[in-house]
């Protein structure tokens, strides 16, 4: 396994991309050189092959978010998916609908091509989360009008791991005679999804996230009744002309194989994770009483934390982790000194949003590299001078504060 | 299907086995470019040195390469996202150009398959400017290649930008981006044995772009996801592995050797764009009186994959809009097929095209008779 070599860092990024799955790996490889049809050439035997491949790597897609395989678009990613999404169905609004209504801690490409329909002329209403990452529902319900076309809800959070109440928003949004999409990009094969006992119309996938490769992704479309779009890419008319362009034969391979891996290995993968994280956030937590989770503590992504060590920053918590592969918060900002627009909307103060980072569990952790995460993030914490093992007296605390 | 021929190439060429392995290789490795640890920053230098083979096979600066999704996403980036009031896309362009420009105005073609540069000049003169002018290198049904350079200038001369897609013309006939004179390039890997799923956007010098997808802030802003690493890598190799290309003559003997020999079957059969400068590996020719779809049928029988067209449209055989703008009768456009060769093709596999096409043709002759 790739990430287990013994000079290569633990990487605990596994919300930035996973490894590809070496059964995944595999499934795709005869698909690059013997079987290299173009599965739109379905008048040889060389095309029909792939086309076969591809079918039935849309049923594995579907089958592991409950849906038909028909509904199942496949796209170069989840950030074009969330952009067919978005941009599709506003785009196809009739009847004067024109609404969007969606949250301040989407990820990027979600808020991007909100303010993209804002300069068309829809409208953008944007609700306000809580400390825990979470929204009120009733809020939801009074932003719908009846000129509202989507509502765009993440199901698992990239950077805090929050998981919303999704079949809940579903549930809503079909009262309300609305469409509802989900970036399930981080949730899709880390927890349970069904697209019609969760009410929803839209839902991302991404291949990357799931143990499959990069560079191809899914939209779910509902068939019945119809979430109608506008497609992105026109061209060949391929995938019943939602998205066009050559389909990538061994790509799609790839992530239907994740898809059908995850479904198999899900719970038990769950189970295991959530229980090393929660044994990583205590080990942490002893040794550094003033950390803090960012995001709620229970509803969250088996493998995620995201944490503050007070009075550090976390730049120079990750350099001095050497033996650790980590990040501050979302990879597509990764590399920007501003503090994550998701932490704010929560809230936190930019010291203490600087003072964070994401820790990713997942497949190919092991369960003898907890001990050895809490050691190294342990020592370089008190050696940047988080504030010690020494909880503050609450009279001391008192009278710190009396003028 | 170890014996099949496969002729097809125009509509995706195997994967060369240099572009496997490293595929193979980058499918191993993980981390997100975008990600600034030691993992993160491998999956960028691998990026950035694949950027600049491309860049190379098309004398372009490395910086200037945009990756996409495919050619299809590359050609409404450029069509979308450059910024101009009308747009004049020539008769000929593959679908995803004119599906991106749907108001377009078109530029007839010759009976020949080349463009009509004079009546280009005469609708840029009357086109509010800016213009964008869209004029591919290569005919993917006729390999007939386009005067870019000529329209380039002619562009230039009227203000306008010039897009030129060159998906089936890279990795069969030299590219050069100064050459040509254009300001937005087309690329597709898996036409030149790179991987599906990958593809780019060049540009000719610093011009805005208004990216289709938006997120993270990837290629410079114009072109948000997670970068295809692997894809991109195996793009890169295939890209250089294109530059060295040296069997384009045997590729054009072979060609000319089975256009020649279908002829000598049947001689009313027409071979379009013949006169005009072609694509090595390319021709369509027609077998009188035969349906299209049927002779691919019978083809493919045989185990000799060709196609009736272009591949994208779900295996509709629709009437050529390319023969069309030729001027070649309907009737006579039914019966066109479109042989592709590529580096593998060789003697045998084109004595096994002209065994089975010319059994059909004798078989129908007999049954009309």
């Amino acid at each position: 396994m790739i990430p287990a070599a013994q000079s290569e860092p633990i990487y605990l990024d596994y919300q930035a991309t996973t490894p590809t799955d070496p059964r995944v790996l595999e499934a795709m490889l005869p698909w690059f050189t013997q079987k290299f049809g173009n599965p739109g050439s379905v008048t040889h035997a060389y095309g029909r092959e792939a086309a076969e491949a591809v079918e039935t790597a849309r049923a594995q897609v579907a089958a592991l978010i409950g849906a038909e395989a028909r509904e199942i678009v496949f796209t170069s990613g989840a950030t074009e998916s969330n952009n067919l999404a978005l941009k599709g169905a506003l785009r196809f609004g009739r009847d004067g609908r024109n609404g969007l209504v969606t949250l301040p801690t989407e990820h990027k490409c979600v808020l991007e091509s909100a303010r993209a329909l804002e300069r068309e002329g829809f409208r953008v209403t944007t609700l306000p989360v809580g400390g825990d990452g979470l929204f009120e529902l009733s809020a939801l319900d009074r932003a719908i009008d009846d000129r509202t076309v989507l509502v765009s809800v993440m199901a698992a959070h990239n950077e805090i791991g929050v998981i919303q109440p999704i079949a809940e928003i579903g549930a809503l949004c079909r009262a309300r005679g609305v469409l509802f999409h989900s970036d399930a990009a981080q949730a899709v094969g880390k927890m349970p999804i069904d697209v019609n006992a969760m009410g929803i119309d839209l839902l991302s996938v991404s291949g990357h996230k799931i143990y499959g490769p990069k560079g191809i992704g899914a939209l779910y479309v509902r068939r019945r009744p119809r979430a109608r779009l506008v497609p992105l890419i026109d061209g060949g008319g391929q995938e019943r002309g939602l998205r066009s362009g050559t389909l990538p034969t061994p790509l799609c391979v790839g992530l239907g194989a994740a898809a059908a891996l995850a479904q198999q290995e899900m719970a038990e993968e769950a189970k295991r994770l959530t229980i090393w994280r929660q044994r990583l956030l205590a080990g942490l937590k002893t040794r550094v009483p003033e950390l803090r989770l960012n995001g709620d503590a229970l509803r969250r992504l088996p493998g995620n934390l995201n944490l503050c060590f007070p009075g550090v920053s976390a730049l120079d918590l990750i350099a001095a982790c050497p033996s650790l592969a980590l990040s501050t918060g979302s990879a597509c900002t990764a590399a920007e000194v501003e503090p994550s627009y998701v932490l704010r909307a929560l809230g936190v103060s930019d010291v203490l949003a600087q003072a964070s980072i994401r820790i990713g569990l997942g497949r190919f952790t092991r369960e003898a590299e907890i001990p050895e995460v809490i050691e190294a993030l342990a020592s370089a914490a008190r050696s940047l001078g988080v504030a010690a093992a020494r909880p503050v007296a609450i009279s001391k605390v008192l009278e710190a504060r009396s003028p | 299907m170890t014996d099949a021929v496969y002729l097809d190439w125009n509509a995706t060429a195997p994967m060369r086995s240099e572009v496997a392995s490293a595929i193979s290789l980058a499918l191993a490795c993980c981390g997100n470019p975008s990600s600034v640890h030691r993992w993160g920053r491998a999956q960028r230098h691998a990026t950035e040195r694949a950027r600049a083979a491309v860049a190379a096979l098309v004398d372009a600066r490395a910086e200037d390469v945009v990756f996409t999704s495919g050619g299809t996403e590359a050609n409404h980036l450029a069509l979308l996202g450059s910024s101009h009031r009308s747009v004049l896309v020539s008769a000929i362009e593959h679908d995803s150009v004119r599906e991106a420009a749907a108001d377009a105005i078109s530029i007839p073609v010759h009976s020949s398959g080349l463009v009509d540069l004079s009546a280009l000049e005469r609708l840029l003169a009357a086109t509010k400017p800016p213009a964008l002018v869209s004029l591919m290198l290569a005919n993917n049904e006729t390999g007939v290649i386009q005067p870019v350079a000529s329209a380039s200038a002619i562009a230039r001369r009227y203000g306008a930008l010039l897009h030129c897609d060159a998906i089936q013309a890279a990795g069969k006939i030299p590219v050069s981006l100064d050459a040509l004179g254009v300001d937005l390039l087309t690329l597709s890997a898996h036409k030149i044995g790179g991987p599906q799923g990958v593809g780019a956007l060049v540009l000719g010098r610093d011009l805005a772009l208004t990216p289709l997808l938006r997120g993270g802030g990837q290629e410079r802003g114009r072109r948000a996801g997670t970068e295809n690493v692997p894809g991109i890598i195996g793009f890169g190799v295939a890209a250089e592995l294109a530059r060295d290309d040296r069997d384009s003559e045997k590729i054009a003997r072979l060609r000319d050797r089975a256009a020649a020999q279908l002829v000598d079957i049947a001689p009313a059969a027409r071979v379009f764009g013949a006169e005009a400068p072609r694509l090595p590996n390319t021709f369509c020719i027609t077998m009188p009186g035969i349906a299209a779809a049927t002779q691919v049928v019978a083809l493919d029988l045989a185990g000799v994959m060709v196609s009736a067209g272009a591949a994208c449209s779900s295996g509709k055989v629709r009437p050529s809009h390319v023969l069309a703008a030729m001027g070649v009768d309907p009737e006579e456009a039914q019966s066109a097929i479109r042989i592709s060769l590529g580096w593998s093709t060789d003697v045998a596999s084109i004595e096994r095209l002209v065994d089975a096409w010319g059994a059909l043709y004798r078989r129908t002759r007999a049954e009309a008779a």
